[in-house]
């Protein structure tokens, strides 16, 4: 019997695999549903990490701020990203609709960042993993799915589209941050190596 | 070969391990109530899409006059306005990527059953499509959000939300636990292409 540590099989299509570690930048691909395997990256915790931070800062931020601003006929209205996620509030029925949007834009992306860091932060200085750092991992990975803050951003371009025939729009300072927050979200997925993470938590 | 694999964390453990002791997972062969609960999300998913296109997603007021649009109005009215871009965007996600994935969802439930003429490795690449593209179809919801903050100028114009968004939402949030409840190991449970692929699959090597 082989040492079950040595196998890895692959998530999506169950074929059983000797670990061969990739070297760095090299990937592992599955033979048959080319899954990303393993895809170990130079110094990814702390990319991961600063990349984290820079999520829950910038999320709270355009949270506060001001995020867009319209005005036609001398009458003006801003919008914080937070006034967007209360949009359904006024309407009785919708008020479960609210706080959907409010933890798909702002809750579950804090969240997951903020577990990131709890989960890596020993890691990358070599310590042992906090306590309960694999409960945090399982429920970051959870959440993956359901953090919508990127599709929020897109969602912006359509609405100013909807609105500019109806009024004049004026980008507030959150609206730069939510742009920025869209890039750095999608390049913090593209770091994480899920199997070298797990790996460095079993130690 | 008697394994037992983790599907969060990849580790393979002896057949009959119950949790996964790296990450604490559930460990089990294959996901025997899989398709139950794929087919169930699927057709709460598919009931809450009927009403999301038949109701007012906006109430758009502007002086005295107000308009409703349904998802589709909404897009087709875009295109009006010269937004083709922005109509094509709205019209992707709120009805191709919904219509699509309860597609290619049944499909893929139905052929775990009776098999497909469509390759294992390209089912299973639909599922990946599904999957990854599926959350995006909350765009209009969000669109919908923006707007009803954004455009509230008292008397000039103002902008609310239809009861078709709540629909819309829950349809797109039911499809996506359609989507994760299917075990894509089961794509290649016919895998027929070896004699005894367990066997086979113990001695490949992991390409890098």
């Amino acid at each position: 019997m082989h040492n079950l540590e040595d196998l890895i099989a692959c998530p999506e299509c169950d074929a059983v695999y000797h670990v061969e570690e990739p070297r760095v930048g090299e990937r592992a691909v599955c033979g048959r549903c080319h899954t990303v395997l393993i895809a170990p990256r130079k110094r990814a915790g702390k990319q991961i990490i600063a990349l984290a931070l820079a999520v829950v800062v910038l999320i709270v931020a355009a949270t506060v701020f001001p995020f867009l601003s319209i005005s036609a006929a001398g009458v003006g209205r801003r919008t914080s990203v937070l006034d967007a996620a209360l949009a359904f509030s006024d309407s009785g029925l919708l008020v479960l609709l609210t706080l959907t949007v409010a933890a798909l834009i702002i809750f579950f992306p804090v969240l997951r960042a903020l577990l990131v860091i709890y989960v890596l932060a020993p890691v990358v200085v070599d310590r042992r993993p906090f306590p309960g750092a694999i409960r945090a991992f399982r429920v970051s990975e959870a959440l993956r799915p359901w953090s919508m803050a990127e599709i929020f951003a897109i969602g912006c371009a359509v609405a100013l589209v909807k609105v500019t025939d109806l009024a004049e729009v004026h980008f507030g300072p959150a609206f730069w941050m939510f742009s920025a927050l869209v890039v750095l979200l999608m390049a913090q997925d593209g770091f994480m190596c899920r199997y070298s993470v797990w790996k460095s938590l079993e130690k | 070969m008697g394994l037992v694999a983790c599907t969060r964390c990849s580790r393979v453990w002896e057949a009959g391990t119950q949790t996964c002791g790296r990450c604490g997972h559930h460990l089990e062969s294959r996901d025997t109530h899989s398709l139950q609960r794929v087919w169930a999300w699927w057709i709460v998913g598919l009931m809450c899409y009927i009403p999301a296109n038949l109701y007012p997603m906006l109430t758009t007021r502007m002086l005295v006059q107000t308009s409703e649009a349904t998802i589709v109005e909404g897009a087709i009215e875009l295109a009006h306005h010269g937004s083709y871009g922005i109509a094509f965007v709205v019209l992707f996600a709120s009805v191709a990527i919904p219509v699509g994935k309860f597609g290619v969802i049944a499909v893929l439930a139905l052929s775990v059953r009776q098999g497909s003429r469509i390759s294992q490795l390209r089912r299973h690449q639909l599922y990946e499509v599904v999957e990854y593209i599926g959350r995006w179809s909350m765009i209009d919801v969000f669109v919908v959000a923006i707007l009803s903050s954004l455009v509230q100028l008292g008397s000039l114009a103002a902008v609310t939300p239809g009861r078709a968004s709540l629909f819309f939402a829950l349809s797109v949030i039911f499809t996506m636990f359609s989507a994760q409840s299917f075990d894509s190991r089961m794509i290649w449970d016919s895998d027929t292409g070896e004699t005894d692929p367990v066997e086979t699959k113990d001695h490949k090597e992991l390409t890098a």
